[in-house]
């Protein structure tokens, strides 16, 4: 087993102000699976995006049977024969099914297309994978399985030496999901060499022969599957290996005593994205969501901000139920949301600083009362200040500030509006060493004035460093809940695994 | 056996034009003569050559505006070609065709390479080939030569007292080349493609760009065809013609079961939805106690009915797309 098919040495991609992936290497070999982990933000789909020449690459090299290649974009790279199928249909919903599997290699009779072959072709495209439909009907009108089905078929008969799988079991069910891993291991027989990208570690265990791990953009290992434990996979993920953070929140606790406000979350749940989950918090207090990611941390921090509506459960503010219909009540209710994604969730890119940070303030005063110019400068500039924000003036349109600054204005924004709980959802995703830090010490200092604090963060020794209590979640579900010198990373990863 | 929901527009438009029809045989005795035919399909012909071009337009994702501008400025062109520099008809048209199809495809690579709305660069294309007719010709011309006479005279009879001009048989003929291009060709099913997700069909590596620019070409050299024929039609050409054209033609294509958001439709449909625009005003014109504005709030109301229907059968298709998040 050492034919290797697909060889990355040294690979980098740089974005404004974070290194997307640092000297990573990667070999996929003929005729095997090889599951490509790590949590959002790893660098797996930078990965994938400079193999496939989606991005180009600025270090290394990626070379398929030994020779060097440069695609300049994913048509190139499928010539080549690295085709992908990404985790949402990348296929044209108003054409047929035999279009799709035949776009730009339709069969041609004296320059126009012969139809009857065409759909032969097709057909027997999809035999491969024993899959039997109507291919003159709308790709658009069959369900997600069989269009992720159609997806692969296409990338298979396209003379594919490499298949990259991009989270392709998201959509599906139990049965398609089997289906899809009796297609894999047959392909692979075939001597294909497939790169599967998922978050569920009972299917990189079901399926794949190899495993690479990446964690911030860098490579943390090649293992072979049936020899690594899942929990030194999750080690591995999770990044414990890292020196503990000295400075524990819970050791220095006690330095806020204002009004103690209670929130209680009691029952908290939706059906089919988060089983009822109750956790209280109160003014002063750090609580850390830990878990991997799809185990429901972002999930939970939306039903409590109203971005998705809970249909079961409520949320007490000192003992008063709170309404969590939308996000408008959540945040007249005193809480705030720093989203994980937060350029597709949370700053306006177009605004300048200081339009995004009296959004907020100004969503909860309604737009009936606007803020004076003036007060508005003084919020900008206070806040600027305060949190170190790298900004040559408060004009400037955030879109062009780096991720970790970016980050700071949405905290900027939420602290303006003084919430009384705050939700911080991935905090420091995207961003580099120094902002980090600096986040890492907001936190602890907007907890010392009095907020109450959720933070979901897949980066443990973070979650250990300030967190006062911690809930584990797993499956959608809270599996546990530690206190004080229960918090170490060995725990967590202890509760998850089990 | 189910019938493919990609063809519900189209039957659509047949079944409101077969009831339009109807309606006018059973209402007027002359209407079941094939004259009213082949008036419709000589008086609509520069109207459904120009739709033609708009129908990949609309079936790429994107909107032409200046082709109504485009038929004034090949009519007015044309004029001088053929009064001012004594040039035969014929040249003077593939010179035209040329120019409109230079035209076209100029916007096309604007809008193909700088990534822009193709709403703003034919508006702009709109107001200069207006423009420029004003500075070849500001009044109303003649084109008076032996061809035109004889382009304009020419006629095949059809059973009954109707029969075909030769507007209508270049209009017939436009609409099977559009037929072959459109289903026949790679470029066509591209266009189809790019109109249906643009970020897939640049994944599934369709030349997106010069798929773009070739479509506004393909429209400059239809609306050019449309002005050729338009000025041997009306043997004139006057600077201030087909002013509105574009949206008839967008009309045309819509009620002809193209969804305007793209990568669904047929040319066959626009030529049955400029067939259907004429019937409305042939049975206003034969009412004759109508104003002639009842065509244009009949067209609208037609509108709203497909761009309704239209919703209705994209939504199950963007339904299932929103699960695969």
């Amino acid at each position: 087993m050492s034919d290797t098919v697909l060889s990355v040495r040294g690979a980098g991609k740089f974005f404004p102000g974070v290194k997307a992936l640092e000297d990573v290497d990667f070999d996929l070999e003929r005729g095997e699976i090889h599951a490509l982990l790590g949590e959002n933000g790893a660098g797996k789909s930078t990965l994938i995006k400079v193999i496939t020449g989606v991005h180009p690459r600025d270090a290394g090299t990626v070379s398929l049977e030994g020779q060097e290649i440069h695609p300049q974009h994913p048509g190139d790279a499928q010539e080549l024969g690295i085709s992908t199928v990404y985790q949402e249909v990348n296929l044209v919903p108003t054409l047929s099914v035999a279009e799709n599997l035949m776009l730009e290699r339709q069969t041609r009779k004296f320059g126009l297309i012969s139809w009857k072959k065409t759909e032969a072709d097709a057909k027997t495209a999809l035999e491969i994978l024993g899959l039997d439909i109507d291919v003159n009907r709308p790709l658009g009108s069959y369900s997600v399985a069989i269009q992720q089905l159609v997806a692969i078929a296409r990338a298979v008969a396209l003379d594919a030496k490499v298949l990259i799988l991009d989270e392709p079991t998201a959509s599906l069910d139990g049965e398609e999901i089997k289906t899809l891993f009796r297609i894999m291991g047959e392909l692979r027989d075939k001597g294909l060499g497939i790169v599967f990208v998922t978050h569920f570690l009972d299917q990189v265990y079901a399926v794949t022969d190899r495993i690479t791990v990446l964690r911030n953009g860098r490579l943390v290992g090649t293992f072979v599957t049936k020899e690594l434990a899942q929990i030194d996979l999750i080690n591995h993920m999770l990044g414990r290996e890292l020196a503990e953070v000295s400075a524990h929140r819970h050791q220095d606790e006690g330095s806020y005593d204002g009004p103690a406000r209670q929130i209680q979350i009691k029952n908290l749940g939706k059906k089919r994205v988060l089983e009822p989950v109750s956790l209280d918090l109160k003014a002063g207090e750090i609580v850390g969501l830990a878990g991997l990611l799809g185990s429901g941390r972002t999930e939970l921090a939306e039903l409590v901000f109203g971005t998705q509506k809970a249909d079961s459960g409520l949320v007490f503010l000192d003992g008063e139920p709170v309404m969590l219909r939308s996000p408008r009540h959540a945040i007249r209710a005193g809480f705030g949301l720093c989203p994980e994604d937060r350029k597709q969730d949370g700053i306006v890119a177009e605004l300048s600083v200081r339009e995004n940070i009296v959004l907020a303030l100004q969503g909860r005063r309604g737009w009936l009362r606007p803020i004076p110019r003036a007060e508005q400068q003084k919020f900008a500039d206070d806040m600027i200040k305060a949190l170190g924000i790298a900004t040559p003036d408060s004009e400037k349109p955030v879109g062009q500030l780096s991720g970790g600054n970016q980050q700071k204005v949405i905290l900027a924004r939420w602290l303006v509006s003084k919430p009384i709980l705050l939700i911080l959802d991935e905090p420091t995703r995207g961003i580099d060493v120094g902002a980090h830090a600096d986040i890492i010490k907001l936190i602890k200092e907007l907890c010392d004035e009095g907020l109450a604090l959720l933070v979901a963060s897949s980066e443990l020794e973070e979650i250990v460093a300030f967190a006062d209590r911690v809930a584990v979640m797993r499956d959608r579900e809270k599996v546990s809940e530690l206190v004080g010198a229960e918090i170490t990373q060995n725990s967590i990863i202890e509760a998850i695994a089990r | 056996m189910k019938i493919n929901e990609r063809f519900y527009p189209i039957l659509a438009t047949l079944a409101v034009l077969v009831l339009l029809y109807g309606y006018g045989i059973f209402e007027h005795r002359a209407f079941s003569d094939t004259y009213v035919l082949g008036a419709l399909l000589t008086d609509n012909a520069f109207l459904i050559i120009t739709a033609v071009g708009m129908t990949f337009v609309i079936l790429s994702g994107g909107i032409d505006l200046s082709v109504g501008s485009m038929i004034a400025f090949i009519g007015v062109l044309m004029a001088e070609l053929v009064t001012g520099f004594g040039m035969h008809p014929v040249t003077a048209a593939v010179v035209a065709m040329i120019v409109g199809s230079a035209f076209g495809a100029f916007m096309g690579v604007i809008i193909a390479k700088f990534d822009i709305q193709p709403f703003i660069i034919t508006l702009a294309g709109m107001f200069f080939l207006r423009g420029m007719c004003f500075l070849i010709n500001l009044d109303s011309v003649p084109i008076d030569h032996p061809f035109v006479s004889a382009f304009s005279g020419f006629k095949i009879q059809l059973p009954g007292r109707g029969w075909l001009t030769a507007s209508a048989l270049l209009m017939l003929a436009t609409v099977i080349g559009g037929v072959v291009i459109a289903h026949f060709t790679r470029f066509g099913r591209n266009v189809y493609a790019i109109g249906g997700d643009r970020h897939s069909a640049e994944l599934l590596g369709v030349p997106v760009h010069s798929t773009i620019i070739r479509v506004y070409t393909l429209s400059g050299f239809f609306s050019a065809l449309s002005g050729v024929v338009f000025a041997f039609y009306t043997a004139s050409a006057y600077p201030l013609a087909a002013v509105g054209v574009e949206l008839d033609a967008i009309a045309a294509v819509v009620i002809g079961g193209t969804l305007l958001t793209g990568g669904m439709g047929f040319v066959l449909g626009t030529f049955f939805g400029g067939i259907i625009m004429g019937v409305i005003q042939t049975l206003i014109a034969f009412d004759g106690s109508l104003n002639s504005w009842w065509t244009k709030i009949m067209i609208g109301a037609l509108l709203f009915g497909f761009i309704v229907l239209q919703r209705l059968i994209t939504r199950s298709f963007s339904g299932m797309r929103a699960g695969a998040t």
